[in-house]
């Protein structure tokens, strides 16, 4: 009995030590890795698939694509390509550096991304980030527009692989910034296996980036771990990092006060009231590539009669932005004054002040313009919010509130829907009948991404269902441009377009909130408000 | 006893189809799970009929719930939107809600049966008094207040323990967590267990018994609290399907992956099998706990007997 004891804590301390060696006890933490909080990725992690922000860290730790935007300008810079060239806007050569490859061994190829492009582009693989490809050429033949309608190919017409290093792209009109897309994660590389064994790929993605998956645990924890042999410039500075999913916000920020954790990218807006004082200069607060607007329900007769625009930008004029980011979200948001964002940079094409005197909060100009409107249609206005995620009420009352006090009479509330599955089928749908919340959030560093996609005629995402065809014509006319102080230019046109017509009314920019604990330093978020992990260092 | 039981589980197939229909029902009254699944873009026409082919979102609904039903009687709960068996999910959740609320029950079994015990034999003292006034504290704080004030206390300020439950959540972890789930159920248990005791000891059984000489322990223990906790069982038994699905709360305070917070993640985004697979096993415990209580009953009072 008693050397069977003696047996079996001899086994538990071996045991205890073993798993103590392999870094995975529950104790045994690596010292050399960050850990960092995370969520539940909203669909599994691959590629052309991912459109959230989270699985989005795990694509941006784990992989580099063609082009990477530099963390700080969020200018797109070559990568794995060595370059992207094109004589017409509408032809592209695209040459790769060599010497990169996968973690497990596999060289990176013209064929790595190739594959990887006709996988995401095909219908029945149903990736959610399919219409990215819808550029080149012969995407219609694989990801055909009706709906239960069958593909007539397998990979797009436009790809071509010339020799191992080089393939060329043919895009179906022209499209002089397509390269500028070529850091988003749908154009990522994919290795062989993730086609001949997906599932296992899936369990264990396996990237080029500068860090390796080394486990993961769908729902509970990935962790990375840096990859020695990573051929890329922009080596990572510590020895890993370890993704942990909170179930809420809150539990992350107390972890990190206790210090269990060294980074939270986003910080709870309950906390914000005492953050800088808990954590002195470890809190970020930097714009972010995201816009929040109020948008019109322009298929609704009332809100679309001409003359109503003078109403529309009346309720803009009525909106006390500073008062709102000041004091309900506490500085993490910033008073738009245009339809981009601040993040996007100058090169990108933001331009402050673009929405003029529209924007700025003046209650006398906004009961004249409203007054000559002919009033608020049906003499009131309700806006539409979901109320299950992002504390929206509050905002939106405190948006109703300056609306009234400026125009001088009850004119505007809120209603609140419960979840957000209900309010962005009502919206897709075109069922609002009056102003509604909408945001945006930039794929890639472009002017384009904001316009096109939510003000072009029939556009994917144009909810408010505005048209207007000297906006739609100038922005083909900027996209088929071939310089970017051109297509900008362009694009500013458009925009005073906006300005006039005012079919969303733009908000405030928001801001990336993160913290760090004093283990760590250079912790900075890139404009997509992701960290930039590979830079972050241990302090001894 | 054995024909009891069987009627029992026969009864339970009318409930458990009602309990399924209505769930389902709601759940897909809540929006559109595609529109959900690619945030504050509108998604592609024709990849978002795709994913709808593929889960039967375009089919009618009592022709869906058909098709779930059939599914759940070969063991298959179907596969959530982010690429996994909801049977996986359950293998990985449940394991770790039935420890927290394993940890929960003990907590008001041990301290609310003594407790209840305790002031029940001393009716109208101080201490009879005392544990008055605590468990009307008790149930009048809300569990996420108690969670976020014992969690800061215990985990930031004293640092005691982990404010978060670290993955995998093992016992010691849970202690907290589950003590905070078990403070109202706690404070329920030991008024019960007071009141019980407290009309018991007047009964003739337990004269009988103290003039017999028996000692004062075994009248306690064998004759006053076994007749006393039938309505504690009947309390318990019932907590423990609520005390599973009320976990919501106190796992997202402690960061616990449990069946709380798959729910709580599959109903914010609209993941239907998830939440119909787990609320459907969720009505499953209940049931079965309730039948087990009724049984126990036997087993604490002889003359109740089952035909």
């Amino acid at each position: 009995m008693r050397g069977a004891l003696r047996v079996g804590s001899a086994f538990f301390a071996a045991t205890a030590v073993a798993l103590a060696a392999a870094g995975c006890g529950g104790g045994g933490q690596d010292p050399s890795v960050v850990r960092a909080s995370w969520g539940d990725p909203q669909n599994p992690v691959e590629p052309a698939n991912t459109t959230d922000v989270q699985g989005g860290k795990v694509l941006d730790l784990a992989f580099r694509g063609l082009k990477r935007y530099n963390p700080r300008t969020a200018v797109a810079e070559n990568m794995v390509a060595e370059s992207v060239e094109s004589p017409d806007a509408r032809n592209f050569t695209v040459k790769l550096k060599p010497g990169w490859s996968f973690s497990n061994g596999e060289k990176v190829t013209a064929r790595s991304f190739v594959d990887a492009w006709n996988y995401g582009a095909l219908v029945s693989n149903r990736q959610l980030g399919a219409p990215f490809f819808s550029y080149v050429e012969g995407y219609e033949e694989v990801h055909p527009e009706g709906e239960g309608a069958k593909p007539t190919a397998r990979t797009m017409r436009g790809l071509r692989v010339k020799d191992e290093l080089t393939f060329t792209v043919r895009l179906n009109q022209k499209f002089g910034l397509w390269p500028e897309m070529l850091g988003y994660s749908a154009f990522l590389p994919l290795p062989r296996q993730f086609f001949t064994d997906h599932d296992a790929w899936l369990a264990k993605p396996v990237g080029n980036g500068p860090y390796a998956v080394q486990s993961y645990a769908k729902g509970g924890i990935m962790r990375l771990r840096t990859w020695k042999d990573y051929p890329g410039p922009d080596k990572a500075k510590n020895g890993g990092v370890d993704l942990q999913v909170y179930t809420d916000n809150d539990t992350a920020y107390t972890d990190l006060m206790a210090g269990n954790l060294d980074l939270v990218d986003d910080v709870p807006a309950s906390q914000l009231k005492h953050v800088q004082k808990d954590l002195r200069g470890r809190y970020i607060n930097q714009p972010a590539g995201i816009i929040q607007t109020l948008s019109f329900p322009m298929y609704d007769k009332a809100w679309a009669k001409p003359g109503v625009e003078k109403v529309r930008r009346g309720i803009s004029m009525a909106i006390n932005r500073a008062a709102i980011t000041r004091q309900i979200f506490r500085g993490t948001r910033t008073p738009a004054t245009d339809w981009t964002a601040m993040a996007l940079g100058e090169h990108g094409g933001y331009q402050a002040g673009l929405c003029g005197t529209a924007c700025t909060y003046d209650p006398a100009a906004a009961r004249k313009l409203v007054e000559e409107g002919g009033g608020i249609p049906g003499g009131s206005m309700k806006v539409t919010y979901n109320a299950d995620t992002g504390s929206h009420k509050l905002w939106v009352d405190a948006l109703c509130n300056s609306v009234n006090k400026a125009l001088g009479r009850h004119v505007c509330d809120g209603s609140p829907m419960g979840t957000f599955a209900d309010y962005r089928s009502k919206v897709s749908a075109k069922k609002m009948s009056g102003p509604f919340r909408a945001g945006w959030q930039m794929d890639y560093p472009l002017i384009q991404t904001f316009l096109q996609s939510q003000y072009f005629t029939g556009a994917s995402s144009n909810d408010s269902g505005w048209s207007n065809k000297e906006f739609d014509g100038l922005v083909s006319r900027a996209n088929a441009e071939r310089d970017v102080g051109r297509v900008n230019d362009t694009y500013h046109r458009a925009e005073r377009i906006l300005a006039r017509e005012m079919p969303a009314i733009p908000l405030w920019y928001q801001n990336g909130s993160g913290g760090y604990t004093d283990r760590v330093e250079h912790v900075a978020l890139n404009p997509f408000s992701v960290p930039v992990y590979d830079q972050i260092t241990i302090k001894d | 006893m054995g024909r009891y039981v069987i009627r029992r589980l026969l009864q339970m197939v009318p409930v458990f189809i009602g309990a399924t229909f209505l769930i389902f029902v709601m759940v897909y009254a809540l929006g559109d799970p595609v529109a959900a699944l690619s945030g504050d873009r509108a998604p592609d026409p024709a990849t978002a009929a795709q994913i709808r082919r593929e889960l039967h979102l375009d089919e009618p609904l009592w022709q869906q719930y058909l098709q779930y039903m059939g599914q759940i009687f070969t063991g298959n709960f179907g596969t959530t939107f982010d690429g996994l068996q909801v049977l996986d999910k359950m293998g990985t959740a449940f394991p770790v809600t039935l420890r927290l609320t394993a940890v929960a029950v003990v907590a008001e079994i041990v301290v609310g049966v003594t407790l209840g015990v305790l002031s029940g034999l001393r009716r109208g003292r101080l201490l009879d008094t005392g544990v008055l006034v605590l468990t009307l504290v008790v149930v009048s704080v809300p569990t996420f207040v108690s969670g976020y004030v014992l969690q800061y206390l215990l985990g930031v300020k004293w640092g005691w323990v982990t404010p978060a439950v670290p993955i995998g959540a093992p016992l010691d972890a849970l202690l907290l967590p589950g003590c905070v789930l078990a403070l109202v159920s706690l404070a329920y248990v030991t008024r019960l267990t007071r009141t019980s005791i407290a009309e018991n000891a007047r009964a003739d059984y337990v004269r009988t018994a103290v003039a017999k000489g028996l000692p004062r322990r075994r009248i306690v223990v064998r004759h006053l609290l076994r007749n006393s906790l039938i309505p504690v069982v009947t309390f318990i038994g019932a907590d423990i399907g609520s005390l599973m699905g009320g976990a919501v709360v106190t796992e997202r305070i402690f960061n616990v992956h449990g069946v709380g917070y798959e729910l709580y993640q599959g109903i914010v985004r609209q993941n239907s099998p998830t939440v119909v697979g787990f609320v459907t096993v969720l009505v499953i415990v209940f049931l079965l706990a309730n039948l087990i209580v009724d049984l126990l009953y036997a087993v604490l009072d002889p003359r109740i007997r089952y035909a």
